[in-house]
């Protein structure tokens, strides 16, 4: 009976990060290798650093449509042939692309990871790029836009929010990229965008599974190796010039149910050892809305039924600004003004009061167990160390994570209540409108038509 | 993790440096008749619990659908004494989590918490209180029941759950697999607390229950733990669902939505769980339109026209015949095109079935992925839930990837003509231009 909401958040807790192995090619190229023997399979990442937010005004998106293109063929592998390949050695694969990044992946039988290696340095060097293939699949990108976001209200909420909250860093842009420049988009865009991230310097290599790291380190020299290095543009900061007051926006879109998202401006995690309130940050989203009787859960939905639907969480472990988010569905009769209101009145009483030992010690428990949890995969185990390498963090923050929360006093969670002011502020309200933008007509039933 | 008083215990000790390439399936019944199914494994501090019974919305009638998702539901919103907010918080202090499946045929609890004495004791004893007494406290029934309704409204916006909803109904009509599995408005209402109760005493049966175990945990506490999950339930077995109705005519329903794409759901009843056509069909189908982009259906709509983002097909084998699903969204003005691109696929295949060499490169993929199927415990933890409530061989996954090999070209080609007639299939169609 969960109810979607638009917020994608870090997991609180990671995994171990012992039998690691990182090494840097000669070309630049980062190779992170993580053993784990439970079952006979290998997972391969190839980690892009560019994401949306290395994209400009005019070409929206093309992170991500590149990321199509990078299945269309090289001259060695004509179109197609990557994912038949892949398929044919039995192993999955697919690719994803974010703010921050974009990353290539496949699943196989341990010892079928040369081919993956061999498919992802062929693919980084000589990609071909056809017009045709471009023509054709611009469309699908454009067809996954109307699927994921222009159909999607609450989706079409946080991407509005967004393009309010941030009004200079990059972050205000969808990943997806906006209509206009889908349209506009030609494979030039996208062959400039291949040229200017896709380079062994730019990209780091996990492998996790059923692996010798030794074997895979040489097998990576061996097939990313000769692949050269070459210049990276700049990246600028675009830092975004502190918010000067709260913002407001109204979204109508088609829908049966109002929706309220919040967004606080907050610190990211920059320097692991040293930064404090990124960690007290996630642990105040636990205290929110780390479990079932959480407060949010707790006073909002179950006592004062206000909402139908709430959560809490903190997006700060990005390349970009960090933020904390609310979102939630007023219940029946209540009104996204009336659910604003209860969450600040939650947030005031932790600004006021703080919160309890029993609070702090159950998002702790939780964090301790999901670190053990998360050793079930390897896949996720492979995404945390490439979002670490991403980010340029240390990877042993990995075992360090969880004696970070643990290190968070209710203190440090007061103040970092503290942080979440009208002024750092966004408020996004989707004002539902009649689902008859076209006149509805009656279903139209015709049986027997064959 | 692993007891030091045998040498061969020593022996299991090593075990995990080994990589897992098959299951162990330690398989018994309760004295009360619930079936356990249970993997015995210590590479990581964690044990997984699954309790399933045939509790879905197909064996509601239809002035009370809705009422098996809202019982599911309540489970965990008060029992034994505890309020809801006991529970959970009771739970999250051992950072154990409590999650559900509910589907058509089936209903089920499963637990995840640490292996180690006290929170693994603790969150088996919320588990079982969960399951043995469960309150159905009026005031919170009536608060779920709210925001089922409110998630029902939520659903009327969204042309992909309306399109769900109105092909099953097509297919199944009144019946069964044809009410929506969270109800309707209408029905919602009509459920009072008696009714999750009657509800909870007549499908959550021990005779009916299902078990699931894998992690860190011995045999011998396995069957303990067993024996108390079995023998605080409601003893017996419930009745059997009602038959399945004559197959209703093919339908074409073209709904009216305000949304950018046109959804498209094609498809009729197909087969059960245990229908002996089961994997000729599968492994056609990972050819038509399972297999991603190795499949015609996507290779057609989306890779050489650009029609749609996602397109595929595949079968929802049930405990009686489920339907066989194609599905595409695209753009509202294209949709009668990329329809006919799908339709003349799927009746391009079920005519001439897959080539020699499309066979040998679905078989390659599911064979040479089998590993991938069981890589951890949450994986296997599923494979156990649908051989115990499907009454699957206890060496299902054994023998699977030589069942997927032995499918032959005319196994395919005879399957899919007799069981699947593209001139009869329903056809759902919601968005802006339909209507």
């Amino acid at each position: 009976m969960q109810i979607k909401t638009a917020l994608f958040f870090l997991a609180l807790a990671l995994p171990a990060a012992a039998g690691v192995t990182d090494v840097t090619l000669d070309n630049g190229m980062r190779v992170i290798v993580k053993e784990d023997h439970r079952a006979p399979i290998v997972v391969s990442q190839v980690w892009y650093r560019a994401g949306s937010m290395d994209e400009h005004n005019g070409a929206t998106g093309v992170a991500h449509v590149l990321e199509h293109m990078m299945f269309k063929g090289t001259e060695k592998v004509p179109e197609g042939e990557f994912s038949r390949r892949i398929a044919a050695a039995g192993g999955r694969e697919n690719a994803f692309t974010n703010r921050d990044a974009t990353v290539y992946f496949q699943q196989l039988q341990k010892d079928r990871l040369p081919l993956a290696l061999e498919l992802e340095a062929d693919r980084m060097a000589n990609l071909q790029l056809k017009d045709e293939s471009f023509a054709k699949e611009i469309r699908v990108v454009m067809e996954e836009r109307r699927l994921r976001t222009e159909d999607n209200p609450q989706a079409v909420v946080y991407e509005q929010l967004m393009s309010v909250a941030f009004r200079v860093h990059p972050y205000r842009r969808p990943v997806i990229g906006w209509m206009n420049d889908l349209q506009n988009m030609s494979a030039e865009d996208a062959r400039d965008w291949y040229r200017r991230w896709y380079a062994p310097n730019n990209a780091t290599l996990v492998v996790a599974g059923d692996v010798n790291p030794r074997d895979v380190v040489a097998l990576a020299k061996n097939t990313f190796g000769p692949l050269a290095a070459r210049s990276l543009p700049p990246r600028k900061p675009q830092e975004e010039p502190a918010q000067r007051g709260e913002k407001r926006m109204v979204v109508k879109a088609p829908a049966k149910q109002p929706y309220l998202l919040m967004a606080y401006h907050a610190p990211r995690l920059a320097d692991a050892e040293k930064d404090v309130m990124p960690w007290a940050l996630q642990v105040l989203a636990g205290v929110l809305n780390g479990n079932d009787s959480a407060r949010l859960n707790k006073r909002l939905v179950k006592e004062r039924r206000i909402a139908v639907e709430v959560s809490a969480g903190y997006d700060g472990i990005n390349r970009g600004p960090g933020m904390f988010l609310f979102d939630g569905t007023p219940a029946a009769g209540k009104t996204a003004a009336e659910l604003e209101k209860a969450i600040k009145t939650e947030i005031r009483r932790i600004q006021e009061e703080g919160v309890s030992a029993d609070e702090l010690d159950r998002v702790k428990a939780q964090a301790i167990a999901g670190d053990v949890y998360q050793r079930d995969s390897v896949f996720y185990q492979a995404m945390q160390l490439g979002e670490l390498a991403t980010l340029g963090l240390p990877l042993d923050l990995l075992e360090k994570r969880v004696e970070k929360l643990k290190a968070v006093t209710a203190e440090q969670v007061k103040a970092a209540a503290k942080l979440l002011t009208d002024d750092r502020l966004t408020v996004a309200v989707l004002e539902p409108q009649p689902m008859a933008g076209l006149p509805r007509k009656p279903a139209r039933e015709m049986d027997h038509v064959r | 993790m692993c007891a030091k008083r045998y040498f061969l215990a020593l022996l299991v000790c090593l075990l995990p440096l080994q990589a897992r390439a098959s299951v162990e399936i330690q398989h018994w019944t309760t004295p009360q008749g619930a079936r356990v199914y249970f993997v015995e494994n210590h590479d990581i501090p964690m044990l997984d619990v699954a309790v399933d019974f045939p509790a879905g919305s197909r064996f509601e009638q239809p002035e009370k659908n809705g009422v098996a998702a809202l019982t599911h539901a309540m489970l965990d919103q008060g029992a034994g004494g505890l309020s809801d907010v006991a529970i959970a918080r009771r739970l999250a202090d051992v950072g154990a989590v409590l999650g559900g499946v509910f589907e058509q045929d089936r209903a089920g609890l499963s637990l995840r918490t640490l292996s180690s004495t006290r929170e693994r004791d603790i969150a088996l004893a919320l588990m079982l209180t969960v399951l043995h007494k469960p309150e159905f406290p009026d005031s919170v029934m009536r608060r779920e029941r709210a925001r089922m309704l409110a998630a029902l409204r939520d659903e009327e916006s969204r042309p992909g759950e309306i399109a769900e909803k109105t092909f099953y109904q097509a297919l199944y009509g009144r019946h069964g697999y044809g009410l929506p599995p969270s109800g309707t408005a209408e029905s919602l209402g009509r459920i009072e607390r008696g009714d999750l109760l009657s509800w909870y005493k007549a499908r959550y049966r021990a005779g009916d229950a299902v078990i699931s175990l894998i992690g860190d945990m011995s045999r011998d506490d396995a069957e303990q733990l067993a024996l108390r999950i079995a023998a605080g339930l409601p003893q017996g077995v419930a009745a059997g669902g009602t038959p399945m109705p004559a197959p209703q005519p093919p339908v074409e329903k073209r709904i009216a939505h305000p949304s950018a794409q046109s959804h498209v759901l094609m498809g009729q009843i197909a087969i059960a769980r245990d229908d002996p056509d089961y994997f000729p069909l599968y492994v056609g189908n990972h050819v038509l339109g399972g297999g991603g982009f190795d499949s015609r259906i996507l290779k057609e709509v989306r890779q050489k026209r650009g029609y749609a983002y996602s397109a595929y097909s595949y079968f929802i084998p049930l405990s009686q015949p489920g339907p066989l699903v194609i599905g595409l969204q695209t753009r509202n003005d294209q949709v009668d095109d990329a329809l006919k691109v799908a339709r003349e696929t799927v009746a391009g295949f079920v005519a001439e079935g897959p080539t020699e060499a499309e066979l040998a490169q679905a078989k390659n993929n599911l064979i040479g992925g089998f590993p991938l199927r069981i890589d951890n415990n949450g994986k296997i933890l599923d494979y156990l839930r649908a051989i115990g409530f499907y009454r699957l061989p206890l060496t299902y996954l054994d023998d699977w990837t030589a069942r997927v090999e032995g499918v032959t070209l005319e196994q395919i080609r005879d399957a899919f003509r007799r069981r699947i007639d593209p001139a009869s299939m329903s056809i759902v169609i919601v968005g802006g231009n339909a209507g």
